[in-house]
């Protein structure tokens, strides 16, 4: 089947994919790109495990074909650290406050959190809530999730971290 | 995924020639959210996807004292949501927006889609036909403007003749003293599809109701509206008596039915509790 010539920039790198027009952004991403931080769950825009952010805006990679994407500023969850050995807040925040456990959801968890901080570093557990509503964790019961959006949510506010 | 044929049409003749052309096998695609779900759980046959998001002049939002909120095909409901003060003049649509789905879905889903697909739980379809919307047509020689009350036909489906693309919704300005509300029942908050909804849109003048109209979500082919039950509001001071008997009538003007989400039996008795609740939730909120 014909394939068309993907130019897009991941992770602030100008990237080039060669897609036939069935294929979904997640599967180009992790075949073709190689990235697979982005999980894939459920196939079908339920669990959220492959958010990713396409244009500033937290989407389902799995819901979005990759020919839709041309030209597009992609995030993936392998973008969030600013450089190789420094984490970015919401990661050092998971880490100490154990909210991984399978760690199958918290690809897409970070990037819905990052979006939730960028716009509001100090949110409420019912913002919290609101914002998480598309994504599934199995393990957790979420708490320690929470624990680990609000102190990064504080760091980023005290430091004026642009996330 | 199953393969399909992409297509990326220029402007509305060509989409159209193209989804003559190609036949049952070919569909539009907006957001996508439904269709390639469909397409991977194989649950519609797709040869061809006609993709909608270049053609231009789809993806406005406008809103004008005298004409009403107008948006176009590939508005997605995050957009929607997020327009400028449409919680304030429509907030029955702006419920039914921030319970879709989720907000990544939202990001991508188009409103128009949502009707297009014509489930009868569709969220933004109660509001829409409570308000008045109507749908504005494309198709060679001559579009045509549907009042969205008389778009569906049955369950996925709709007036819309081969080769005919929907290309906007317009929605009334509200009425001075206007209330409205939609409540989605189901068993979660969020990635829920509604096992009943129901949306009120009421016009007050000094406290006397002049004019009614709710729709009622999965409880029929298509989203319905409750007539009698209106009449009964209608010119009533929208106290507990009146509000109770409209809510007794509409539960009569339902047509449920039993599947894996809820009893028809259930069903009908939410209609009755979400209408009074929805009446009162509409008074609360001043328009």
């Amino acid at each position: 089947m014909k394939k068309t010539l993907l130019d897009l920039t991941v992770n602030g790198e100008s990237r080039s994919f060669a897609v036939e027009g069935h294929r979904s952004l997640l599967d180009a991403l992790r075949e073709e790109g190689g990235l697979t931080g982005t999980k894939k769950g459920c196939d079908v825009g339920d669990c959220g495990a492959c958010t990713v952010i396409v244009n500033g805006q937290p989407v389902n990679a799995c819901l979005m074909l990759a020919i839709e994407a041309q030209g597009a500023e992609i995030t993936t969850v392998e973008g969030l650290q600013a450089s190789p050995d420094e984490l970015h807040p919401l990661q050092e925040a998971f880490m100490e406050h154990g909210a991984s456990q399978c760690g199958f959801c918290t690809p897409g968890i970070l990037i819905m959190a990052k979006c939730l901080l960028d716009e509001n570093p100090l949110p409420t557990d019912e913002e919290i809530r609101f914002g998480l509503s598309g994504n599934i964790c199995r393990c957790t019961g979420y708490t320690k999730i929470f624990d680990a959006i609000r102190s990064a949510g504080k760091r980023m506010a005290q430091q004026g971290v642009e996330a | 995924m199953r393969r399909f044929e992409y297509h990326e049409p220029r402007n509305l003749e060509e989409v159209s020639d193209l989804l003559t052309t190609l036949g049952n096998g070919a569909f539009i695609l907006a957001g996508g959210t439904d269709l390639l779900v469909e397409i991977r759980e194989r649950l519609r046959d797709v040869k061809h996807l006609v993709d909608i998001k270049r053609v231009p002049g789809l993806s406005g939002v406008d809103y004008a004292d005298e004409t009403g909120l107008r948006f176009g095909a590939m508005v997605t409901a995050g957009q929607l949501e997020a327009a400028p003060g449409l919680a304030a003049r429509y907030p029955n649509l702006h419920g039914a927006l921030k319970v879709l789905a989720s907000i990544q879905v939202r990001n991508r889903a188009t409103v128009i889609g949502n009707i297009c697909r014509a489930s009868p739980s569709a969220d933004t379809i109660p509001p829409l036909i409570a308000d008045g919307a109507a749908i504005e047509t494309w198709r060679p020689g001559g579009g045509r403007v549907i009042p969205l009350a008389d778009f569906f036909t049955g369950p996925g489906r709709s007036v819309l003749t081969p080769g005919e693309i929907a290309t906007a919704i317009t929605v009334p300005p509200p009425a001075p003293g206007s209330r409205r509300a939609y409540i989605k029942h189901g068993r979660r908050k969020a990635m829920e599809l509604a096992t009943v909804g129901v949306a009120v849109s009421l016009d007050t003048e000094g406290g006397t109701c002049t004019g009614a109209r709710i729709a009622l979500g999965a409880v029929g082919p298509v989203v319905l509206r409750a007539p009698r039950a209106e009449a009964i509001l209608v010119g009533s001071r929208l106290d507990a008596a009146a509000v109770s008997a409209a809510a007794e009538q509409a539960m009569q003007e339902c047509t449920p039915i039993s599947n894996v989400r809820s009893s028809a039996e259930y069903r009908r008795e939410m209609v009755g509790v979400l209408t009074r609740r929805a009446v009162s939730q509409a008074m609360e909120v001043a328009a």
